[in-house]
């Protein structure tokens, strides 16, 4: 397998499409013929990353780079950035909105879901700039 | 045992799906999307009053075996496309999660 670039574009604010890209992924991965068990990291942790576009930032962009050992995506957002990373890492801490909270959202699990699922996950971000996340995860 | 089975036995409602016959092999229950997604095994039946279009993604990406809306729980239009779209099995009950769990636990 040569190695397979995908883009997605995320909307901000639009729930009804929030877990579009990550469940596309999820298809060609599947389509590619990966293992399931790599396919289920993969898509929890780009669905987390996708919704966190959504919820926090005015939507963004996702660049997945698929090999057969390794699937690395980038996500990155024009969004207000993250003031304390190592307080959004922590299990429970949650900026989300109430109305957001509402349709099961907020358990302040999105961060560290990204990170359990991972094997390299880096965080850029600038105060009013932006954020972009790197998710490499690997054939174990 | 499958998801048709699963029906018929606990006399669960169809709101979505056609071909019923996926394994059933666990129960998970929650409304926290991230929390579900991250602990529901694939296979399990996913027990929950959340039912929006989120709900059907985290089945999705879970692939979880079906999700079943307790205490009657309701199901929005948008998550309806989207469980067809998705082949996402979703069912409904008047009981609740903690009798459906145990009924659960005695068929698997």
């Amino acid at each position: 397998m040569e190695e397979v670039k995908l883009h997605y574009d995320v909307n901000a604010y639009d729930f009804t499409c929030a877990g579009e890209a990550s469940g596309k992924l999820k298809r060609s991965l599947k389509d590619l013929g990966f293992d399931a068990s790599l396919i289920r990291r993969v898509a929890i942790a780009v669905y987390e990353a996708e919704i966190n576009m959504v919820i926090h930032a005015e939507g963004g962009v996702i660049d997945a780079t698929i090999t057969p050992e390794c699937i690395t995506v980038v996500l990155a957002d024009k969004g207000p950035g993250i003031p304390d990373v190592e307080l959004a890492m922590q299990e429970g801490y949650s900026t989300a909105p109430e109305n957001v909270r509402s349709l099961g959202f907020g358990a302040g699990m999105g961060l560290p879901n990204i990170k359990k699922y991972t094997d390299e996950m880096t965080i850029d971000t600038e105060i009013g700039i932006g954020t972009t996340i790197t998710l490499k995860i690997c054939n174990k | 045992m499958d998801v048709k089975e699963l029906i018929e036995k606990l006399d669960l409602k169809v709101l979505c799906g056609e071909s019923l016959d996926r394994k059933v092999t666990g129960c998970y229950c929650g409304d926290l999307l991230s929390w579900v997604m991250s602990r529901a095994q694939e296979g399990d039946v996913w027990l929950t009053v959340m039912g929006n279009i989120n709900s059907v993604g985290v089945a999705v990406l879970a692939d979880v075996a079906c999700i079943v809306l307790t205490e009657n729980a309701a199901l929005d239009a948008d998550a309806l496309n989207r469980a067809k779209q998705n082949d996402v099995i979703i069912l409904q009950t008047e009981k609740n999660s903690y009798q459906i769990a145990a009924a659960i636990s005695k068929l698997i």
